[in-house]
């Protein structure tokens, strides 16, 4: 691999850049795009760290779209050489979580933030309250479906009929108890230690 | 229209480590964390209120816990807040996130990881979809009416849910139509309210 340096950055930067804005329903949504020019296009990845990167920002602490920081990270790793170059992998695989995170966040952050402040100084007209009342029915049902289909990620009901209780499990505690969150997690990693699911 | 909250974060400092704290906790997703914290506990916002501003999260692109961080700290302290919430949402987690990365480069194939990660993320899909099925109450003084309120909801669940439609066909499809009623039943209620 060519050593790195600014204009793959500057490219890095560019394509999280370009998905930003099309990420409607969280970062996630375009994971396919990312895996089409990162693993496939450039090779920067290979088709395990990809996944792996993925997986692995999923289940750490922190909104789920840190698995562009992952990503970034792995491809700066990869291009320097890994740890083993010592410092200056470090400082390229840095700077390229800083061009990834920045490029995945900035432009849809800032969107946002102007879409709220307009939102929220015209919360009286009719069209803005009725955008929240239509959006409301709809975002709550958004939620139970992410989660069905989440469920169904760990295989058919055949397959691990565990997983699936435990999810329902989990999520009647998190509707009806005020049970700490993290105890209900604890219980499913040793649960999926033990080999219950 | 909605009771106020009773409480508001005292500073901008406040509202940096909340969200510092509460993205630390939301292991496989940060949304059942910020609803149970920002809702039920510090009492920053009403449910009413949380479904208001998940909606303009969930539906503006980008990170829908980072775009509602965005939105609460610019309620409270400015652009100066939103930067706050933003940056407790991110910085802390993604150290912790990188570390996570370089020490389990080694581990992560190991069948333990790998079922701690399954436990795990079944838990994860059960946190989301309890607190989806948690915000309901806050449907029941939505102008719409109920009913309309639950046609909208199964129709949705089972447009993403079972038949996979990508989200912005959705958002038109079911959206567009359901925001057209919205404004009637506004209408209707205006005219009502002077008469």
């Amino acid at each position: 691999m060519n050593p790195w340096g600014w204009h793959e950055l500057a490219t890095l930067f560019l394509h999280f850049v370009s998905l930003s804005l099309m990420s409607i329903g969280g970062a996630v949504t375009t994971v396919p795009e990312m895996h089409r020019f990162l693993v496939s296009e450039q090779a920067w990845l290979s088709e395990g760290q990809f996944s792996n990167a993925i997986a692995l920002a999923q289940a750490a602490p922190g909104p789920n779209v840190l698995f562009v920081a992952v990503l970034g990270w792995t491809v700066g790793m990869n291009a320097a050489g890994g740890t083993a170059a010592g410092a200056a992998a470090w400082a390229l695989a840095g700077a390229s979580v800083f061009a990834s995170m920045l490029g995945i966040v900035l432009p849809s952050a800032t969107l946002t933030f102007f879409a709220a402040r307009w939102g929220q100084r015209n919360r009286e007209r009719p069209t803005v309250r009725a955008f929240k009342l239509a959006m409301a029915p709809i975002v709550v049902a958004l939620l139970v479906a992410t989660g069905w289909i989440l469920a169904g990620s760990h295989g058919s009901w055949n397959v691990n009929p565990g997983a699936y209780l435990l999810t329902a499990a989990s999520a009647l505690l998190v509707w009806h108890k005020r049970i700490h969150l993290l105890w209900i997690l604890g219980a499913g990693a040793l649960a999926g230690v033990t080999g219950w699911v | 229209m909605n009771r106020e909250a009773a409480q508001r974060p005292a500073s901008v400092r406040a509202l940096f480590w909340a969200f510092t704290w509460l993205a630390l906790q939301g292991f496989g997703g940060v949304l059942a964390v910020v609803q149970r914290e920002l809702v039920d506990k510090k009492q920053w916002l009403t449910l009413e209120e949380f479904v208001e501003d998940w909606a303009v999260a969930q539906i503006m692109p980008g990170a829908n816990v980072v775009n509602l961080s965005l939105i609460v700290g610019d309620r409270y302290f400015g652009w100066r807040g939103a930067l706050a919430a933003l940056a407790g949402m991110l910085a802390l987690p993604m150290v912790v996130v990188l570390a996570l990365t370089v020490s389990l480069a080694g581990v992560a194939d190991l069948p333990l990881v790998q079922g701690a990660l399954r436990g795990m993320g079944a838990v994860s899909a059960g946190l989301i979809a309890g607190t989806g099925l948690k915000l309901i109450v806050a449907l029941r003084t939505n102008a719409m009416g109920k009913l309309v309120c639950a046609a909208l909801a199964i129709l949705t669940f089972i447009a993403i849910g079972l038949l996979r439609i990508p989200l912005l066909w959705v958002l038109l499809g079911l959206g567009a139509p359901a925001m057209a009623w919205a404004y009637y039943r506004l209408l209707v209620q205006h005219k009502g309210a002077r008469a």
